[in-house]
């Protein structure tokens, strides 16, 4: 979600399959660099793998280029890497957020083969991705600073995991802003 | 000498520790027709000297100075068909990352592709190094940059340079005019009187090619602009005026 000159990236912990929960404190968001954060929902294995692969190409992007790489750029590459396994995909659909040039909030998101899709305003991805619509949507003023951003993306997060029965076990916020990244965990229901 | 022993293979190194074969490049390249560039504080001039074996060639089918991307140009010297296989692997290698990245490829990763490409054919069987030597010229968001890229494979970064044939003369007069905070402007006009200092024979638009690139990130070159083609010979600034009218100059 954009506020701003700040942006939050939020998730849900719980790692299941199907029915059986396996892990309550699953990393789903990712840092790239300090200004960049990369989500990602759908298949736990190829979250994590792609998240390897996309750090080893940054950090290769770092030190070839001596800077880090602008969200849209970045957000250029997973589309590319993900369209490369059109015919055997990544079931993942990322969500990325950064601050780009003169520190504007840049999110997007993309499906599993690479199709972005830019909003100004938020973003979401998931299980529970329907509910997380109509609770952003409902809920999303333009222009928030960071705190009632805070507040407003827990409130769309956690009453739309509670919903989802395989979404859960609290919620995992980053709010970011030019000068620091806050992380906080919340408690939903836990369950 | 003994060196001469081991100019059969390019990939075996003489005793004193050098490629023979490199060093034929480079000598191929200096005996190649001049070309230098100047970097200014708000962009870039290469430029180099246009030769045709007789008056009956079509000069306008000629064209040494190439784009590779709207904001990187390049000139040689040298062989020319080299420089064609050359630009045509650095266009492709620049479409690759933008198609990547979706952002122009910074000068500095083009020309240290290019560079990896040209010290490929100084280590592979059955190849010879490129004839030629390439001067690079773009502007990008750490501003105007100018490289020049050897048979080697080695490329460094310029403030102001010149290759081929009278190179030795060029760069001292480069050394002389050179200044820190010189503008575009200047850096054209300086170039062309570099040129002229070696030329043998009348300079005109029709035997010069001159690119430039400024801070609007376009290469644009001398032979697309018809404004050059009646040229008075006569006297440094007839020739240099006819160029800036070409490029437009803002007031």
């Amino acid at each position: 979600m954009v506020g701003k000159n700040c942006f939050a990236i939020a998730s849900d912990r719980r790692l299941g399959v199907q029915l059986q929960t396996i892990a309550t404190d699953f990393q789903r968001i990712f840092k790239i660099h300090d200004k960049l954060f990369l989500g990602l929902s759908g298949l736990g294995s190829d979250a994590q793998t792609l998240h390897q692969r996309l750090v080893f190409r940054h950090k290769l992007y770092q030190l070839r280029e001596e800077r880090d790489m602008k969200p849209e750029t970045f957000a250029s590459l997973v589309s590319a890497m993900l369209y490369e396994k059109r015919f055997g995909p990544y079931f993942v659909q990322p969500v990325i957020a950064g601050l780009g040039e003169d520190d504007k909030p840049f999110i997007c998101t993309m499906d599993s083969i690479g199709a972005k899709e830019l909003a100004k305003d938020f973003v979401v991805a998931g299980t529970a991705s329907e509910s997380l619509y109509g609770a952003c949507e409902s809920m999303f003023k333009p222009d928030m600073d960071h705190e009632e951003l805070f507040e407003t993306i827990s409130q769309a997060l956690v009453s739309s995991i509670d919903r989802d029965c395989l979404s859960g076990w609290g919620g995992h916020v980053y709010i970011v802003t030019p000068t620091e990244v806050t992380e906080r965990i919340l408690k939903g229901r836990m369950d | 000498m003994g060196d001469s022993q081991y100019s059969f293979s390019l990939t075996t190194f003489s005793p004193s520790g050098k490629l023979v074969q490199i060093e034929h490049a480079l000598t191929a390249v200096g005996s190649g027709q001049t070309s230098l560039g100047i970097k200014a504080s708000n962009g870039v001039v290469i430029a180099t000297e246009k030769k045709l074996p007789s008056i009956l060639v079509d000069e306008t089918s000629v064209q040494k100075i190439q784009i590779l991307t709207p904001n990187i140009g390049v000139v040689y010297s040298g062989m020319g068909p080299d420089s064609r296989v050359l630009v045509r692997k650095s266009r492709k290698q620049a479409e690759q990352y933008n198609l990547l990245y979706k952002e122009p490829i910074p000068v500095t990763q083009l020309v240290r592709e290019t560079a990896a490409v040209m010290q490929e054919f100084t280590q592979s069987g059955g190849v010879r190094p490129f004839g030629v030597s390439l001067l690079v010229a773009g502007y990008d968001d750490k501003g105007p940059q100018l490289y020049q890229v050897d048979p080697s494979g080695s490329y460094f970064s310029w403030k102001a340079s010149a290759m081929g044939k009278n190179v030795s003369n060029a760069k001292t007069f480069l050394e002389k005019r050179y200044t820190d905070d010189m503008e575009l402007e200047d850096a054209i006009h300086t170039a062309i009187l570099t040129l002229k200092e070696g030329f043998e024979g009348q300079i005109s638009g029709k035997n010069i090619e001159i690119g430039v690139i400024e801070a609007d990130r376009t290469f644009r070159r001398s032979p697309d602009c018809s404004s050059n083609r009646r040229l008075s010979s006569r006297g440094r600034v007839a020739v240099s005026f006819s160029f800036r009218r070409c490029f437009k100059y803002p007031e």
